[in-house]
């Protein structure tokens, strides 16, 4: 760990003001993330700018949806009696979410912005183009058993570790930003990036831009919903591979989908192709495994990670399946 | 004569409870010793080659720091041969010399130290610190082509690279049933809750002190006086409590010597706190290994071949091997067996001891072979196993000190419900879910070593016992205690356990299960002699004897070590283990429902305990079969998973119902305490069990542990779903 300048915040504006002012500056939120990779030596900042303390950890609802607080812990939003009752994709998501431990100290603006498991990143000294530009890929020669199967690149294979962002996927959500030049909302599908040939770069945010709240649609709470996981063990583990979906169903018939996928990309993976083969459909175990199936379409696997497209397309299934009541 | 047992037998609480729920208990690192400066290794980052050039300009000029050290700033130390090696090393190659020469071993090897005044400020200079290497060929992939006979000296350790009686080959060929079954387990790691740390201090007149956490404080004073070139009486070893060990803490590792190399540098105690991802290449871990088993049998399931190969992967420096086939050659009556052991030099660290270190990896081999040999031979599992009990040691011809495994066996059977599991795909069927029933034996061999112990009684009641024993979770305090109240007629709080010194009593290893029947006897034996000294006979209090001679305290010292028993008898401590899985087939995932174990382990001191040490050995055995597995870099030769969030041992939700109970057993043969000794059993036959149990939720012979979704949905495409 390097030393570094620390500083909590009380206001917004200063926070902004800091966090695009000062070179090298990160924002701190719970820790759960950040403070694992300074004491790895991954992350070193030269100031960190503890927004713990900023007015942002309310979950209220409005006349158009959900507006969760991107301080909010993941304990209190999995708990909240409105997301439980109209967002169990949600729920279901944030429940599944590492421990009760972390969940009351890490905040959802944090979850969205952790960085990734790949192993040759949190080692702090393997080959890792995230890490240290140009030092190479070693999970793209080496153990590659959890890498990306969509949107990767020569760059880099990994993926992003965030069970919420899938949920929040599936629900359409929104998250609010304010920075330098005022406030923004970026859909959840545009925050996070693709790696390409900068593999260091997560999100689309600029420095100084602070995530201030998620915003979930009215939308999606009438929808069905569920969210399915898939991991070594049966807790506290990050998604292998993970789906949420989202089904406005009427009269048994799909009248609109939405399908997200996790641990399949460097950011949570929309498969609009299984949302098109759904949609106007009449959902049974058939159709959750035809979709299951489409999901994997398009997969680019590696030397070591090939069984993760069967059991994507199970996943997928059996969200559909949880999603509609099928056994 | 026998003194009553009050105390023994009983499940009393641990008695060192208190002070580890409250924080009282104080571990290596704690200890609080004034002036310390901590030190943070610099770990090579290539699996083999020399070091080219190492540049501390920056290290040395960072806050805080006292001393950056090399092998080029280091001074030579003697490293004087063990002889004979310590039980606890292997038995041929030759320990890691740190910081003595520029050649990198494996990748994690430390190449540089940095003392500072701080723990935070050693880290930060430690990552200032440049190496650059000059690599030379590395081997990182287990290929048993390139294994090899292990050395005389490992053979002669009870490791023969070849054995054979009978004539397996031609017995093998003319069995009318028969497996052929390849397995493979991987590298694991002791991943115990307390970090290795190791504190160093010399005084004024060059005795060296070391907080250390060990399961063995004589050894380590040994070794580091090996090391160094010191007199044994210069070393104090200190050890009282660990939290956790495995195994991990047998063997004095290079960071113990690292410690006293940095302390005599600075002239300060120095601190050196292994990180976690650190304790991955500088302790051990169980070596990755790789296994074939031939078994031939008559339809009636009488086995009449057992042919058992293994390659177990070591360091380049080191040859650790494993009694990995000791199971084939004991475990079931059979006429004609061999084995064939083999060994993979690889640039990693040495691998050592874990919990059930051979036994747990060959009984998972071979139990999961005697379950594909039942189904070949439409049998029962249980069956099988019954149709082969050895009623004296195959290997030997001796007789067993004590053997209730059929009792384990028709116990366990019968608790677990294995007459009415299910057996109908229908039954099987739980929703989404498949049940599946799978079961094995547990096998641990019985030692007894060498040890004394001290027992002073006080007149005002209170009684102390002494021995540089440990007690890494198990339970030695708390049995020694039930030991000495009853040798002395005193009530269980008025007894007083202190252990985990060098300066106590001299003890062997706290491993290989052989606590309890070595240091029980010794307390029992130092209880006789203080009765005798002061001429009391019989049970009963023993304070009034001594009010009576008048004198304030009275000590006496008891021994113990093996007798003529251990030429005529072979003892083990023997279970079997039944798991009840349920399996999702569609997404892949193994939970473990219930585990039933019932184990001989000779008489049992303390239930609670007992019972609290084989549910831990299960818990181990869950992660063994379904989740744990050091991910090695064939490239660059290096763990990837070097923590606890991506080397996964189980969570509470991975656990299911588990039982765990003690068949009637009481072994004066072996020796007069009547213990055989629990620890490495608890883990035997588990992992087995479980994926035994897979099979039959999924019909898949799972031939790779762990058990992951990923090999599940990879045998469902093998067989076409
Ligand atoms: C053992 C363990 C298991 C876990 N398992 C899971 C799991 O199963 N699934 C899962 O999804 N996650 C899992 N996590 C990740 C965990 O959910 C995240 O670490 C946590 O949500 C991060 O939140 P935080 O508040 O602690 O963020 P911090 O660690 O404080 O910050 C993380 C990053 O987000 C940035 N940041 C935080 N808040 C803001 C904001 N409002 N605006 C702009 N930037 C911000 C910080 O600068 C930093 O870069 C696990 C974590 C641990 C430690
Ligand atoms: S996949 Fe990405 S994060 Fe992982 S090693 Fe490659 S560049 Fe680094």
């Amino acid at each position: 760990m390097q030393p570094f300048a620390y500083r909590k915040i009380h206001d917004v504006a200063a926070a902004i003001a800091q966090g695009a002012g000062e070179p090298n500056t990160v924002f701190l939120a719970g820790g759960t993330d950040l403070v694992q990779l300074l004491q790895d030596g991954i992350a070193r900042p030269a100031g960190i700018v503890d927004i713990s303390d900023l007015p942002f950890s309310s979950i209220a609802t409005t006349i158009d949806g959900m507006r969760i607080g991107a301080l909010a812990k993941l304990a209190d939003v999995a708990d909240h009696p409105q997301v439980r009752a109209h967002y169990p994709a949600l729920a279901t998501a944030l429940g599944e979410t590492a421990s009760p431990m972390v969940r009351n100290m890490a905040t959802t603006g944090g979850n969205l912005l952790q960085r990734t498991r790949c192993l040759y990143f949190r080692d702090g000294v393997s080959s890792c183009n995230k890490r240290e530009p140009g030092s190479g890929c070693g999970a793209l020669r080496g153990e590659d058993a959890r890498a990306a199967l969509f949107g990767a690149s020569e760059a880099c294979v990994a993926t992003h570790a965030s069970d919420l962002a899938v949920a929040l996927l599936a629900l359409d959500a929104e998250v609010l930003v304010a920075g330098p030049a005022g406030e923004r909302s970026i859909p959840v599908e545009r925050l996070h990036t693709l790696p390409g040939d900068t593999p260091w770069i997560d999100s689309d945010l600029e420095p100084g831009e602070l995530i201030s709240a998620i915003f979930v649609p009215r939308g999606a709470a009438g929808w069905a919903q569920a969210y399915a996981k898939l991991r070594h063990r049966a807790s506290f583990e990050w998604p292998l591979v993970s789906a949420a979906v989202s089904l406005a169903v009427v009269d048994g018939m799909i009248e609109d989908a939405r399908v997200a996928l996790g641990g399949v990309a460097h950011k949570p993976w929309r498969a609009e192709d299984v949302e098109t083969l759904l949609i106007g459909r009449e959902l049974d175990p058939v159709l959750a495994r035809e979709a299951g199936e489409a999901a994997t379409e398009g997969a680019r696997p590696l030397a070591g990670n090939a069984a993760k497209i069967p059991l994507l397309a199970r996943v997928v299934s059996r969200a559909l399946a949880d999603a509609g009541g099928l056994p | 004569m026998t003194p009553a047992t009050t105390f023994v037998g009983s499940p009393v609480s641990r008695v060192d409870g208190p002070a580890k729920v409250t924080g009282a208990a104080v571990y290596a690192a704690d200890f609080d010793i004034p002036h310390l400066a901590h030190a943070s290794i610099v770990q090579a980052r290539v699996p083999a080659g020399r070091i080219a050039a190492i540049d501390t300009r920056a290290a040395e000029a960072a806050p805080g720091v006292l001393a950056v050290m090399t092998h080029e700033t280091t001074r030579r130390l003697p490293w004087h041969p063990r002889d004979p090696r310590p039980g606890v090393d292997p038995k041929a190659g030759e320990r890691l010399h740190v910081l003595q020469d520029d050649v990198v071993r494996y990748d994690g090897q430390p190449v540089a130290l940095v003392v500072a005044q701080s723990e935070e400020q050693a880290r930060a200079a430690a990552d200032l610190v440049r190496v650059d290497y000059a690599p030379t060929a590395a081997r990182t992939r287990f290929d048993v082509a390139y294994a090899r006979a292990p050395s005389e000296a490992t053979a002669k350790a009870g490791r023969p690279g070849d054995t054979s009686r009978g004539d397996p080959e031609g017995a093998f060929a003319q069995a009318p049933v028969r497996v052929d079954v390849p397995f493979v387990q991987p590298r694991e790691q002791h991943a115990a809750i307390e970090p290795h740390a190791t504190i160093a201090a010399w005084d004024e007149d060059g005795r060296l002190t070391l907080w250390d956490k060990s399961q063995w404080v004589d050894n380590v004073r040994t070794e580091i006086a090996h090391v160094f070139g010191l007199a044994e009486d210069r070393i104090r070893v200190i050890s009282p409590f660990v939290g956790g060990a495995f195994g991990s803490g047998l063997r004095t590792w290079p960071h113990v010597t690292l410690a006293a190399l940095a302390a005599e540098r600075v002239g300060r105690p120095v601190r050196l706190a292994l990180t976690r991802r650190q304790l991955f290449t500088n302790t051990g871990f169980r070596p990755h290994t790789e296994s074939r088993v031939r078994l031939g049998a008559f339809p009636d399931g009488r086995l009449t071949a057992i042919l058992h190969e293994a390659t177990g992967q070591t360091s380049t420096y080191e040859e650790y091997a494993e009694t990995t086939l000791t199971p084939a050659r004991q475990l079931y009556a059979c006429p004609n067996v061999a084995t064939r052991y083999r060994l993979l030099d690889m640039n990693v660290n040495t691998p050592s001891p874990m919990r059930g270190p051979g036994a747990a990896t060959g009984e998972l081999f071979l139990e999961t072979a005697m379950d594909e040999l039942a189904h070949a031979l439409g049998m029962n599992p249980l069956e099988l196993r019954r149709a082969n009990l050895a009623k004296t040691d195959p290997d030997s011809g001796k007789p067993w000190s004590s053997n209730a495994l059929a009792a384990c066996w028709d116990q366990a059977a019968a608790r677990f419900g294995w007459a009415d599991r299910p057996r109908t795909d229908e039954a099987r069927r739980a929703g989404r879910e498949r049940i599946g029933s799978g079961m094995a034996s547990a096998f641990y061999p019985a030692h007894r070593a060498k040890a004394r112990a001290r027992v002073t009684l006080y007149a005002n009641g209170g009684a102390m016992i002494q021995a540089a024993t440990s007690d890494m979770g198990p339970g030695t305090y708390t049995a020694l205690s039930q030991v000495a109240a009853d040798a002395l007629g005193l009530p269980l709080e008025q007894v007083r356990v202190e252990i985990g010194d060098s300066a106590l009593p001299p003890a062997p290893a706290h491993g290989g299960s052989i606590t309890m029947a070595t240091l029980g006897n010794a307390v029992a034996n130092a209880c006789a002699a203080l009765r005798e000294t002061l001429g009391a006979d019989g049970e009963g209090d023993l304070t009034p004897a001594l009010r009576r001679s008048g004198r304030d305290s009275a000590a006496a010292e008891g021994a113990s070590s093996p007798g003529k028993e251990a030429q005529e008898y072979e003892s083990a401590a023997f279970g079997a283990v039944f798991a009840e899985v349920r399996v999702d087939p569609e997404l892949g995932t193994v939970r473990v429902a219930r585990l039933v174990g019932g184990y001989d382990v000779g008489r049992v001191v303390n239930p609670k305990l007992a019972r609290s040490q084989c549910i831990g050995g299960m818990v181990q055995g869950i992660g063994m079969a379904l989740s744990e597995e050091a991910v090695f870099d064939r490239h660059c030769g290096r763990v990837m998973n070097a923590n606890l969030s991506d080397y996964l041992v189980p969570v509470c939700a991975d656990v299911g119902a588990l039982e765990a109970f003690f068949v009637e057993s009481d072994d004066r043969v072996f020796n007069p305490l009547g213990v055989k000794g629990l620890a490495e059993i608890a883990l035997c036959g588990v992992a087995a069990a479980i994926v035994n149990a897979v099979y039959d939720a999924t019909g898949l012979r799972m031939r790779e542990v762990p058990v992951t979704p990923e090999r599940i949905v990879t045998a469902q495409a093998a067989r076409g779903r």
